[in-house]
């Protein structure tokens, strides 16, 4: 061990090490960075796949596929698996590889931890996934997890699950711990708070959401551990308990985490329109308060997805009036990026293609979830497939088309090669019409009163379903030529510059492509 | 805010075979929890090999840090991580517990008076119907099914009245941590002063509370459980009574592993100086931390 210390000074320009201990080991933020986007994107084929499997159990009213038993596993692991191993580690991944090179850090604050939390999310998704093969199936009660229905009547796999949920959460806490100290510890000089890159100050906030719910999420499955297996009842009202107290701490941790998903999308896509609009950001620091007053308000809105549970009437208008506040901020962000675009030179490369893209069908995915905000007509909404249609229109064109984006926008630094523009467009292209074939049609049958969460359905909702499947197997597999493209980038193509893009501003781009191994073991000198 | 070189360290074997560790660990642990009672169940062993793996990897990986520490490979502003990392674990620590108190009030503002068909959402069917005759007190000694389902408790450990308060073990109980925090901050005190035999002392006394709290908390639940018939099965009382409890006698446990494995530092090998210590200062934080944790706990499980 101490020869590794005294030779630290002699190895310390060298490159990667060799073979497969290079990954096992590592402790460099790139590294890192690259496998957790690497398993971002196993597990987004993973849920695809499993999305696949329930469009086309719906693709026609009656069971023709699956049994009922499995759909229910299917669509539990499908949201399970996009939340924490598609979109989490992919902005986890980004932030790996982003953040020391945006504020000129020479890596990430505590190397060895943001290994070990990397490395604990493969196991963690090894367990999870394996409780298919377990006596009893999968967890078959929702990505939500409601008690009675994970309590009561859950499967035996469901311990297993609750331990799985455990190392996710510690690995995102350790992770986040990572970026926080990262930001405020490692700055290089002359980068004050206000002056920082907006993807950096998005992940800041993020990250002090996680390491606020988090824990709450581990007291939530904790709970419903001991309930399970050691007789307590906190979800349980013979002895005193209460089912609802499980959904006031799971969207207590929830709404929040809602905003984890989108916050670093709000970075990048700022970036992305700043640079192809070849114009300063419109309103830098109206950006940093929009998505600091975003934060602070998830923090009282859980309620919103319990209004049909029997709150009483004061904390049913509390809670419409605080989320119904949040258009606010979220409107700031929309009206900036319009107003940057506006009266810029704007070109249509495949990230601002994108993140335009993103605007659009974000801020529908936000309107939906104001209609959702009002009490009465959520009455209506509750639990149908309009809720469905509002969250996969934030959570696919909002958070995952913004992850898209950002590939296309920083691969080039992050390989040295320019991918295929024109494989990079049809797949946009394809991407979105996919998307909104699939999810725009499930607002008419949600409104029709379509309920969620069903294998089966009545006759009158046949045709939409019939589109919305379509859309799905063409998303679906647009998505494999998103995978080509990435190898394509991976393996070769046009040489990038250093600065990539014609607009691009900001410390990333100082630096050559692919970006050397260590960046910034000095820090730069910034104005 | 960047100075100069920051240490980034090289390769690394500890994180993987952390990560691995708690795969065995929780894996264990399910199997174990899901074989509870079946005695040919060999599950605890891995459950075992995980917890053994785990301590093994971070004894070595903190002897790592501590020897990267001592050839000066730290900057300050290594130092710096140091303690924001601490300060948004302890962060995260009060987070955890914030569920289940959020857990406790609520069932005491509301679930329970609701059960009771007291409130705007006690009438119905509840109340009338399920659970005639059950009376919103708090602690709940008898369950809205009145005990058919759950053990009943004869008796609760809340505030027993001045007459009894000198028997009353949680008030030793508070004593004795409020008073650990303070040998602790003197012990830092005298860190600080470059005075090692008294702070060797301190630390040592401290250690000594803390040990004497968890035997007072093991006195407390096997009075809970052989003679109170307080138990995890008593209802939402026990529920939250356990688990609060559990959860702070479990950080205390380990807040006592780290302060002693301080002392083990300073006696055995010396380590700390007057103006570098942040390994017992993170450790002192996390002490100060279940102290708060136990102040709240005696207000709102105990006393009110």
């Amino acid at each position: 061990m101490s020869a590794v210390i005294e030779n630290h000074h002699d190895d310390h320009h060298h490159g990667p090490a060799k073979g497969l201990t290079r990954w096992l080991y590592t402790t460099n933020h790139k590294d890192i960075g690259t496998l957790y986007l690497w398993f971002s994107f196993a597990m987004f084929l993973v849920g695809g796949a499993m999305a696949m499997i329930i469009r086309a159990e719906l693709f026609q009213p009656g069971m023709q596929i699956v049994e009922p038993e499995f759909y229910n596993q299917m669509i539990t692991l499908h949201g399970l698996i996009m939340i924490f191993g598609g979109v989490m580690p992919a902005f986890v991944g980004l932030a790996n590889w982003l953040i020391p090179m945006q504020i000129g850090a020479p890596d990430m604050a505590l190397p060895r931890m943001n290994n070990l939390s990397f490395w604990i999310l493969p196991f963690a998704f090894f367990i999870l996934l394996s409780s298919l093969f377990m006596e009893g199936g999968a967890p078959n009660f929702g990505w939500t997890f409601y008690a009675p229905l994970s309590t009561e009547y859950a499967p035996p796999s469901t311990t297993f699950f609750i331990f799985s949920v455990h190392i996710m959460g510690a690995s995102s806490i350790m992770g986040s711990i990572n970026v926080v100290v990262t930001i405020m510890n490692m700055r290089a000089p002359g980068i004050s708070l206000m002056k920082m890159p907006l993807f950096v100050w998005s992940w800041l906030i993020t990250a002090y959401l996680l390491i606020a719910v988090m824990p709450v999420l581990a007291g939530a499955v904790t709970m419903m551990l001991m309930d399970i297996h050691f007789g307590t009842s906190f979800f349980n009202a013979a002895g005193g308990g209460d089912p609802v107290l499980f959904q006031h701490i799971f969207w207590f941790f929830g709404h929040p985490e809602v905003y984890i998903m989108i916050l670093p999308a709000f970075g990048i896509v700022s970036h992305i329109i700043e640079t192809f609009s070849r114009k300063k950001l419109f309103g830098h620091s109206s950006m940093v308060w929009a998505m600091l007053s975003i934060a602070i308000l998830s923090f009282v809105v859980w309620a919103h997805h319990m209004f049909t549970v029997g709150l009483p009437l004061a904390a049913e208008i509390f809670f419409m009036w605080a989320t119904m506040l949040i258009a606010v901020p979220t409107g700031v962000k929309v009206f900036n990026w319009v107003a940057t675009m506006f009266r810029g030179s704007i070109s249509f490369e495949t990230p601002m293609l994108f993140a335009v893209a993103f605007v659009v069908l974000f801020t529908i995915g936000g309107l939906s979830g104001l209609m959702l905000a009002i009490v009465p007509a959520d009455f209506q909404y509750h639990d149908t497939y309009f809720v469905v249609a509002h969250f996969h229109y934030v959570l696919v064109p909002g958070a995952i088309f913004s992850i898209m984006a950002a590939v296309y926008y920083w691969i080039p630094k992050w390989t040295g090669n320019m991918y295929d523009e024109r494989l990079g467009r049809l797949h946009f292209w394809l991407s979105f019409i996919g998307v909104n074939v699939t999810f725009f049609p499930q607002h008419f049958i949600g409104l029709a009163g379509m309920p969620r969460r069903y294998p089966d359905y009545a006759l009158q909702f046949a045709d939409w379903n019939m589109v919305s499947s379509v859309g799905a197997f063409l998303f679906g597999f647009s998505q494999l030529l998103f995978l080509f493209i990435v190898l394509k980038t991976v393996m070769g193509g046009k040489k990038a510059t250093g600065q990539v893009w014609e607009g691009a501003k900001g410390l990333e781009w100082s630096v050559a492509s692919p970006a050397p191994y260590h960046t910034f073991s000095t820090p730069p000198k910034v104005d | 805010m960047s100075g100069g070189s920051y240490y980034v360290p090289d390769q690394s074997r500890f994180p993987i075979f952390m990560a691995f560790s708690l795969f065995l660990l929780v894996m264990g642990a399910s199997s174990t929890i899901n074989n509870l009672g079946d005695s040919t169940s060999n599950s605890v062993y891995i459950l075992y090999a995980g917890l053994g793996c785990l301590f093994l990897t971070m004894f070595f990986w903190f002897r790592q840090v501590i020897k990267e520490h001592l050839a000066g490979l730290d900057s300050n502003q290594l130092k710096q991580s140091y303690v924001y990392g601490m300060a948004w674990f302890i962060f995260s620590e009060v987070m955890f517990f914030a569920a289940f108190f959020g857990a406790l009030f609520y069932v005491r503002t509301f679930a329970v008076p609701w059960l009771a068909g007291e409130g705007e959402k006690g009438i119905g069917i509840a109340a009338t119907e399920l659970w005639q005759g059950f009376e919103s007190t708090w602690p709940v000694i008898t369950t809205p099914d009145q005990g058919e389902a759950y053990e009943l408790a004869k008796k609760s450990m809340a505030w027993p009245g001045w007459d009894h308060a000198l028997k009353w073990l949680p008030l030793w109980n508070t004593i004795v941590l409020l008073s650990s925090s303070v040998t602790v901050h003197f012990a830092h005190l005298a860190l600080k002063n470059g005075n090692r035999k008294n702070f060797n002392i301190l630390l040592g006394v401290t250690v000594f509370l803390a040990l004497i709290f968890v035997g007072l908390q093991a006195a407390e639940y096997y009075e809970a459980y052989a003679h109170y018939g307080l138990t995890l099965n008593s209802g939402i009382y026990g529920s939250t009574f356990f688990m609060l409890t559990g959860f702070h006698g479990f950080h205390v446990m380990m807040g006592g592993l780290m302060l002693t494995i301080m002392l083990a530092r300073s006696v055995f090998a010396g380590h700390f100086e007057d103006h570098d210590h942040f390994g017992f200062e993170a450790a002192s934080w996390y002490w100060h931390f279940v102290d708060v944790v136990w102040v709240m706990l005696f207000l709102f499980v105990y006393i009110l």
